[in-house]
């Protein structure tokens, strides 16, 4: 084990290199769902308990099931009144179990990433070959339902292995080239995208995804109550906006349609978007579409800024 | 090193859901409802009346408000009957006075325990529900002929005391044996609550008749809203407002939906929380084209 994920060096806040998004904006502004299918009865993995309740874990798995029956469409209509393409952070075996979802996304030029092929399967205990076939599987999988090359990945439940962004880059240049593989979710270190450090060598960057903005980080972890988290959106875009005319920022609000669609939920989430898409200088894109562009034309230059900064302090 | 290779094995990888239960649909595809006088919305309202052993003896995961302290904890045995003495006559006073009917959840232990109590229900008009024996008899921990026997006794109890046929059902914690639903529905239970994942009613299957699954969000309730996520009195009112605003304007005189809200005696019923309940009904009563509805009565239509 490591003291460090060695995954970037360290870049200050402060006098990198200008990003300016497209349209002048000042703020890439994204939102990315979740649609995750968690299993009844998953097999046992020995570093993490998937379901805190015996064998059936109603609670658990049915309020996740509502997500999809019912909050799912609660939450596409509310991203098209405000036309936000979502970028679904999509556990694969969806594809699978409700293809329905799958093809309404598809019609809305929705973005698809892998969050692996179940939120009740962990990458703990796997092997490096077990984890490069889990990514794949779940890369060919979107790829077999909707014709996307995989970009961005946020790992399974969040549960990482030491190579976990090695195997997706690996993967992703297998099977698309340079454009499959690109971005990861998995870093909450930053407000701008940044170069992450791959054996390969490869251009890869971690796009800003905000673990305290994520509505179940805020409502099941932090208990907030809904419209203390329309105010922390809005409080988050604000300060994002201003600092952005300096140099461009990223905000994303990642999403569970279980959590946020929630009838005593969904008024905070729709003033929030309003109060965002209401702005000028925001660029309402994708994951994809950010770390692209980020890519070609920020990438160089940024890795040029950190090198600077690891003699000495920087100078 | 590494997993087992079954863990990267998927046999229920399929079209639809990982078991057998009920099927998958999207809620946009169902059969509409229409509710009587062409009104657009269901307003069904369960409060739980509960009984909290002072010895808890049932396994890990228990139903939540237990008791938490060594024996004795007098502080959560008696604020958990406060519901039954004190807070249950708070509310029905509440639904009495604007003439909105309600169910209850009773555990069967009630029947004993505070017999007084039973027929304050029966005279306030409310439809029983099983709710189990008690809160501390979560049906994960049962032997099968024990969980039988448990819902047997519960159906016939709160059937005698209650002069009514008890057909609805909500287990305690709402934790479920896998055979929950088989035995509810062997024992003429015709619907149930336990299960969160829908907005309307549907089938449930069981190796009998089947039951009918019907909606009664945890999200809202005031145990975990208030008690669980530590929301103010001051943001449960305004929840229960943004919901209900939702869903009267998602519902349509042709596709009726449903509003459905799970309280409990010693929540709710507290000095600080029954004007939440107050307000909030008299804000629902402002509205048009709102049927107060027993759950029967939904399952009733939605059967048709």
């Amino acid at each position: 084990m490591r003291q460090d994920p060695n995954l970037y060096d360290y870049w200050p806040y402060k006098d990198r290199p200008k990003i300016e998004w497209p349209n002048s904006a000042r703020l890439a502004f994204w939102v990315a769902p979740n649609i995750e299918f968690y299993e009844l009865n998953p097999p046992d993995n020995p570093h993490r308990k998937p379901w805190p309740h015996p064998y059936p874990p109603v609670a658990g798995y049915s309020i996740r099931d509502w997500g999809n029956r019912v909050g799912h469409l609660r939450q596409m209509d509310l991203l098209d009144k405000y036309n936000i393409r979502g970028s679904i952070s999509l556990s694969t075996a969806l594809c699978e179990h409700h293809p329905e979802i799958i093809e309404m996304c598809k019609e809305r030029d929705w973005e698809f990433f892998s969050h692996g092929i179940y939120n009740t399967r962990y990458t703990y205990g796997l092997d490096e070959a077990q984890e490069r076939a889990m990514i794949r599987d779940s890369m060919e999988t979107i790829y077999q339902h909707t014709g996307q090359a995989c970009s961005g990945y946020l790992a399974p439940a969040l549960s990482h292995s030491e190579v976990t962004m090695d195997l997706f880059a690996e993967v992703g240049a297998e099977l698309f080239g340079e454009g499959g593989g690109i971005y990861t979710c998995d870093l909450f270190h930053d407000d701008q995208p940044t170069p992450i450090k791959l054996r390969s060598n490869k251009k890869f960057v971690s796009i800003p995804y905000s673990l305290e903005i994520n509505d179940t980080i805020a409502y099941v972890v932090n208990r907030v109550e809904p419209r203390q988290y329309g105010h922390m959106i809005k409080a988050s875009f604000d300060r994002l906006y201003q600092e952005g005319a300096q140099s461009g920022t990223v905000m994303c609000i990642p999403t569970h349609n279980y959590q946020v669609a929630c009838s005593h939920r969904l008024r905070a989430f729709e003033e929030a978007l309003e109060y965002i898409t209401g702005h000028s200088d925001v660029w309402v894109t994708t994951g994809r579409e950010i770390a692209s562009y980020f890519i070609e034309n920020y990438y160089d230059k940024s890795l040029a800024s950190i090198a600077s900064y690891q003699d000495n302090g920087g100078d | 090193m590494g997993l087992d290779k079954s863990y990267l094995e998927y046999p229920l990888r399929r079209y639809g859901m990982d078991h057998d239960r009920y099927d998958w649909t999207l809620m946009k595809e169902r059969q509409p409802l229409v509710w009587p006088d062409n009104c657009k919305l269901a307003f069904w309202i369960n409060i739980s009346v509960q009984f909290f052993p002072l010895n808890p003896e049932s396994p890990q995961p228990r139903p939540p408000g237990g008791m938490t302290m060594p024996y004795p904890d007098l502080r959560h045995f008696s604020l958990r009957d406060y519901g039954n003495r004190v807070g249950i006559y708070r509310i029905l006073d509440a639904l009495k006075m604007r003439n909105i009917p309600a169910s209850c959840a009773v555990n069967t232990q009630i029947t004993e325990y505070a017999p007084y109590l039973i027929q304050a229900l029966r005279d306030a008009g409310v439809d029983f529900l099983g709710h189990g024996l008690d809160m501390d008899t979560p049906h994960h921990s049962l032997s099968e002929a024990r969980e039988r026997e448990i819902i047997r006794q519960s159906v016939d109890r709160l059937s005698e005391v209650s002069r009514q046929d008890i057909t609805g059902w909500i287990s305690p914690g709402r934790f479920e044996s896998p055979v929950t639903p088989d035995l509810l529905s062997e024992a003429g239970v015709q619907f149930f609550s336990d299960w969160v994942n829908d907005d309307m009613p549907y089938i449930f299957k069981t190796r009998n008749k089947p039951l009918v699954s019907m909606p009664l969000p945890t999200e809202l309730e005031d145990r975990f809203v208030m008690l669980e996520n530590f929301h103010s009195e001051t943001s449960y009112g305004e929840q229960l407002k943004d919901a209900f605003d939702w869903m009267y304007n998602d519902a349509t005189e042709e596709n009726g939906r449903i509003f459905s809200l799970s309280l409990h005696a010693w929540v709710i019923g507290q000095p600080h929380r029954i004007g939440i309940l107050e307000n909030f009904l008299d804000y629902v009563k402002q509205h048009k084209g709102v049927w107060f509805a027993r759950p029967n009565e939904i399952v009733e239509i939605f059967n048709n």
